[in-house]
C-alpha cells in the first residue's frame, strides 16, 4: 500500500483505475472520504481503508477521515456536511448506489458545496456485477451537476486531483463518472506532489442552506448560473481536446470515456482519416467548441457506450445552429445502446460507415462444447447450509425473494432459492407485497450488510401491517461479495478502529418482530426446525442465520495456524444417492469417471456440512489432515 | 516502440490470474514500456471463469480485437479454449494441463471435454505449449509457485518486450525473502519447460 502514499513527484507506478482515483484524492489533500461498497467502485474506498488501517496500526494519523457508511445516501450526506465545513471530500459508489443517494444528490446541487466534493459513480455496462446497466450520465443532466469522464487510469487520477478545484471554483459537487473498464484497468500513473489536507473545518451558518420552498426557488437560478459558469470552463478545459488520426477532411468522431481508447486504436488499425473530439468534461458540454467541431464536418460519428447522451445533445445543437451535418450513432443503427463496447464492435461500425474491410471479423470458435463455469457459492459457504435447511422446511410453492450479495448465487441449481431480485433491500418489501397478493408461503433473504443498508424499513412495514412472511438475515459478519468490508454489525470500522457492534437480532426485536429465530446454519437439522417454526408463526418472523463467511474463517484459521479439517467419503458406505452433489451442491464434491463421489481436498474448506447431509453416514473427517 | 503486444490470461477465479496480469503490468512499467491491463473483479471471482488482458507497447486500449493475441496464457485448459476467439494461427497458447472441473459438470450434467480432444482443438487454431505447472511447481518445492512457472514459460516464449530477468525481478520484489528461492527455481523451470517443447 505504501506505493500509493509515495511523495515522489514524477515517479511512474502501475495502478488500478480505482487506486488512481484514490491517489488523485490524496494528491488533492482529501479530508473526508465515504462510501458504501459496490463493484466496480469498491477498490477506491478499500484503498482509503487500507491506508487508514495501516496508519491506525502504526498509531499514526492517515491525514483523512474515512468511513464505510450504512448506505450511499448516508455516505453522501456525511461527506456533504464535511464539504459545508470547508473540507475536501469524496464519496464513491456503484451506479445503482446513486439511485439510493439520489434524494440527497438532487437537492445538494441547489445548495452547492464549500470544500471541493467529488462524487464517483462507477457504472457497469454489460452488468458484469450489477442488476442493470443504467447510464448515470443522465444523473448529471437530471441534477445539473458538472461531470468528468476519464478514459485511462492516469486521466482518472488527474480528473480527481483537479476535480476538487473545479468543484470549489463552481461551488458545486462534481460527478466523476467511470465505467468498469476504467475502474478495473491498470495503467502507468505519473505521480504528482501530495497536498496537505485542511483537517479542521468550520460550519458558517447560511440561510440559503435550508431548502424550504422559498429558498429552493431562489437557489434554482443560482444553480443554473453556476452551470453556465461550468460550461465556460468546459470550453477551455484540458480534458476536452481534438485528436487527429491520418489526414482528416470532413469526418469527425465525438467520444468520451473508455470508448475513446477503442476509437483511437481502431481508427489507426483501419487506416481512417478522422478528427476525434474527445470530451472529458461531458456535462455541461462546451457548446461553442462542439458547434465549431460540428461545423468542420459533413459527417459526425458519436461513439459512446449505453445511452445516446452526447448524441441527443449534438442533435439538439445541430438543430439550434442549423448545422448541415449527418450524425451517425445509435439512432442510425451503427452503434448499440446495449453492453460494453469493444475494439471489435467499434471496428465493425467503422468498417460499415467508412466502407473499409474490417480485419477483425469472424474470430475462430471451438467446435467442442464447453462446460459453463459460472460463479458459485464457495465450498463451505454458510449460505448453502441455510438454503439447504430452508428447502427441507418449506413446501415447493414457497416464494423466495432475494437480495444483492453472494447469496444471490443461490439462484443456481440445486438450491434454487432466489425467485425475484430488484435492488438492495427489496427482498423484504417484495415479501410484504407477496403476502398480500397470494396464499403462497414466503421466505425472503438478505445479507447482514444489506439489512443495515436498506433492509430495516421493510421489516418495520411487515410488522406494522402484520404481513405473514419469513424474512431471513444471512449474517456472515461481513460485506462478502464486494471484498469483505466491515459494516455496522462488525466491531471494527473502515479505519481499523473499534466500533460499536450492532446486533441484527436486537434491531429486529426493536422493530417489534414477535418471532425471532437465531440459528447456526451449520447445524442443519436445528436450522430446518427453526424455519418450520417461523413458517408456522402467523405474522412477521425473522430468522437470523449466523455464521462467518467461510473465506474469512479459513483466513482466520490459517493465521492462527489451526488445521482445516478435511473430509472424505467411505466408498463402501456411499450408495451414490447423489444427495451431497445433487441437492446440497457443494463444488468441492465431484464424480470420478467410474461414477463414485469424492471430495477435492484442494477445494474443501472444511465446514463438514456434507457429513450432516449424507443419509448413509458415508462422509467423515479425515483423521490426519495432510 | 510502435509494436503492440497483446497477452490474454485466463483461468478460474482463485487461481491467481489477476495477480499474474498485475505482475506483467508492473514488469512493463519497470521496463518503461507502455501498458494497459484489464481485469475482472467481483461476482466473477467466486470460482467463475476469469479473463485478463495485458497490452504493451504503443497501445491506447486495455482490450484487444478478436484474433490478435500474441499469447494466450491459461492456468486451465478449458479456459484456454473458451477464449480461442482471441487467437490467430501464430498465437502461442501456453496452458497448464491440469483441469479444474466446474461444478456444472457434477450438478448440471454438463461435459468436460476429453483431454485429447481438447488439445487437438486448441492445436487446430494456434501453436500450443502444454505445461504441467503443478508437477513443475512441486519439483521446484512449492505447489503455490504454479503461476510463477507459467510466467517463466511466458518469459521464454520470446514475445515480451523485455528480458526474462525483468519479469523475474518483478515477481520477486513482491515476495518475502523466504519465498524468493523457490520462486526463482519455479520461474527457471517454467522457462525450461517451454524451451524444451
Amino acid at each position: 500500500m505504501s506505493e500509493l502514499t509515495l511523495d515522489e513527484p514524477g515517479k511512474t507506478i502501475l495502478l488500478l483505475g480505482n487506486e488512481a482515483i484514490t491517489r488523485g484524492a490524496l494528491e488533492a489533500g482529501i479530508d473526508v472520504a465515504t462510501t458504501y461498497p459496490g463493484t466496480p467502485s469498491s477498490e477506491i474506498a478499500d484503498t482509503f481503508s487500507a491506508i487508514a488501517r495501516d496508519a491506525t496500526r502504526q498509531k499514526k494519523d492517515p491525514g483523512f477521515y474515512f468511513q464505510y457508511s450504512t448506505n450511499e445516501k448516508v455516505a453522501l450526506e456525511v461527506a456533504a456536511a464535511a464539504s459545508f465545513c470547508g473540507l475536501r471530500s469524496l464519496t464513491c459508489m456503484k451506479h445503482v448506489g446513486l439511485n439510493v443517494a439520489a434524494d440527497t444528490f438532487m437537492t445538494y446541487m441547489y445548495v452547492g458545496c464549500r470544500g471541493g466534493h467529488l462524487i464517483v459513480s462507477a457504472d457497469d455496462p454489460s452488468c458484469h456485477s450489477s442488476q442493470n446497466e443504467q447510464d448515470n450520465r443522465y444523473f448529471a443532466l437530471f441534477a445539473s451537476a458538472p461531470m468528468l469522464e476519464p478514459t485511462t487510469p492516469q486521466e482518472a487520477k488527474e480528473m480527481t486531483r483537479l476535480g476538487f478545484e473545479l468543484s470549489e471554483q463552481l461551488h458545486l459537487p462534481v460527478l466523476l463518472r467511470t465505467t468498469t473498464r476504467l475502474n478495473h484497468a491498470r495503467g502507468p500513473i505519473t505521480l504528482h506532489e501530495m497536498t496537505q489536507p485542511r483537517r479542521e473545518g468550520h460550519f458558517d451558518k447560511d440561510p440559503s442552506l435550508v431548502t424550504v420552498p422559498a429558498v429552493a426557488r431562489a437557489n434554482h437560478p443560482v444553480l443554473l448560473k453556476r452551470l453556465a459558469e461550468a460550461e465556460k470552463i468546459a470550453e477551455t478545459s484540458p480534458f476536452n481536446e481534438v485528436i487527429t488520426v491520418g489526414s482528416p477532411k470532413d469526418v469527425g468522431v465525438v467520444t468520451s470515456g473508455v470508448s475513446y481508447t477503442y476509437v483511437k486504436e481502431m481508427a489507426e488499425e483501419l487506416h481512417l482519416n478522422v478528427r476525434i473530439l474527445k470530451l472529458g468534461m461531458t456535462h455541461p458540454i462546451p457548446r461553442k467548441m462542439c458547434t465549431e467541431f460540428m461545423a468542420s464536418c459533413t459527417t459526425l460519428i458519436i461513439v459512446e457506450e449505453l445511452e445516446p447522451f452526447l448524441e441527443n445533445q449534438f442533435k439538439a445543437l445541430a438543430f439550434d445552429t442549423g448545422a448541415k451535418v449527418k450524425i451517425l450513432g445509435k439512432s442510425s443503427g451503427h452503434f448499440s445502446r446495449l453492453y460494453e463496447y469493444t475494439p471489435d464492435s467499434v471496428a465493425e461500425a467503422f468498417s460499415k460507415i467508412f466502407k473499409v474491410k474490417n480485419p477483425f471479423t469472424s474470430p475462430v470458435t471451438s467446435s467442442l462444447k464447453l462446460p459453463r463455469r459460472p460463479p458459485s457459492l464457495c465450498p463451505g459457504c454458510p449460505h448453502r447450509a441455510t438454503y439447504y435447511a430452508v428447502k427441507k422446511a418449506a413446501d415447493k410453492d414457497t416464494i423466495y425473494p432475494t437480495d444483492i450479495g453472494c447469496y444471490t448465487l443461490g439462484k443456481e441449481p440445486p438450491l434454487q432459492t432466489a425467485d425475484i431480485l430488484l435492488c438492495m433491500g427489496s427482498n423484504a418489501g417484495m415479501a410484504c407485497g407477496f403476502s398480500v397478493a397470494t396464499d403462497q408461503k414466503i421466505i425472503s433473504f438478505m445479507g447482514d450488510s444489506t439489512f443495515f443498508h436498506s433492509g430495516i424499513p421493510p421489516i418495520i412495514n411487515a410488522v406494522h401491517h402484520n404481513h405473514d412472511v419469513v424474512i431471513t438475515v444471512l449474517d456472515n459478519r461481513t460485506t462478502a461479495m464486494t471484498g469483505h468490508q466491515p459494516h455496522p454489525g462488525t466491531e471494527i470500522d473502515g479505519m481499523g478502529k473499534p466500533a460499536k457492534l450492532i446486533k441484527v437480532e436486537d434491531v429486529v426485536k426493536g422493530c417489534g418482530v414477535q418471532h425471532v429465530e437465531i440459528v447456526d446454519p451449520n447445524k442443519i437439522k436445528e436450522t430446518t426446525e427453526a424455519f418450520k417454526r417461523a413458517l408456522e408463526f402467523k405474522g412477521t418472523s425473522v430468522v437470523v442465520s449466523k455464521s462467518p463467511c467461510i473465506l474469512l474463517e479459513v483466513q482466520r484459521k490459517r493465521k492462527a495456524r489451526e488445521t482445516i479439517q478435511l473430509y472424505h467419503i467411505d466408498q463402501e458406505k456411499c450408495k451414490r444417492c447423489k444427495t451431497c452433489i445433487g441437492r446440497f451442491g457443494c463444488p468441492a464434491l465431484y464424480f470420478a469417471e467410474d461414477g463414485s463421489v469424492h471430495i477435492d481436498p484442494a477445494q474443501c474448506n472444511g465446514c463438514g456440512n456434507c457429513v450432516q447431509v449424507c443419509p448413509f453416514g458415508a462422509i467423515s473427517a479425515v483423521e490426519e489432515s495432510p | 516502440m510502435s509494436k503492440k503486444i497483446s497477452i490474454v490470461l485466463t483461468g478460474v477465479g482463485g487461481q491467481g490470474v489477476i495477480t499474474a496480469a498485475n505482475i506483467l503490468g508492473k514488469a512493463a512499467v519497470r521496463a518503461q514500456v507502455g501498458v494497459f491491463v484489464s481485469e475482472i473483479h467481483g461476482m466473477a471471482q467466486r470460482g467463475g471463469a476469469v479473463v485478463c488482458t495485458v497490452r504493451m507497447g504503443d497501445v491506447s486500449s486495455p482490450l484487444l480485437p478478436s484474433g490478435t493475441a500474441d499469447v494466450l496464457l491459461s492456468t486451465e485448459p478449458v479456459e484456454a479454449l473458451r477464449n480461442i476467439g482471441y487467437v490467430h494461427k501464430k498465437t502461442k497458447i501456453i496452458t497448464d494441463i491440469n483441469p479444474v472441473i466446474p461444478f456444472t459438470v457434477a450438478v448440471g450434467g454438463e461435459q468436460y471435454p476429453q483431454t485429447e480432444a481438447l488439445f487437438k482443438e486448441l492445436s487446430a487454431h494456434a501453436q500450443v505449449f502444454k505445461v504441467d505447472a503443478l508437477k513443475i511447481a512441486k519439483e521446484a518445492g512449492a505447489v503455490i509457485t504454479k503461476n510463477t512457472v507459467m510466467l517463466g514459460a511466458l518469459a521464454a516464449a520470446g514475445v515480451l518486450p523485455f528480458s526474462p530477468d525483468v519479469l523475474l525481478d518483478t515477481i520477486l520484489e513482491g515476495l518475502p525473502d523466504k519465498y524468493k528461492d523457490v520462486n526463482r527455481k519455479a520461474f527457471q523451470a517454467g522457462m525450461k519447460a517451454l524451451r524444451n517443447k
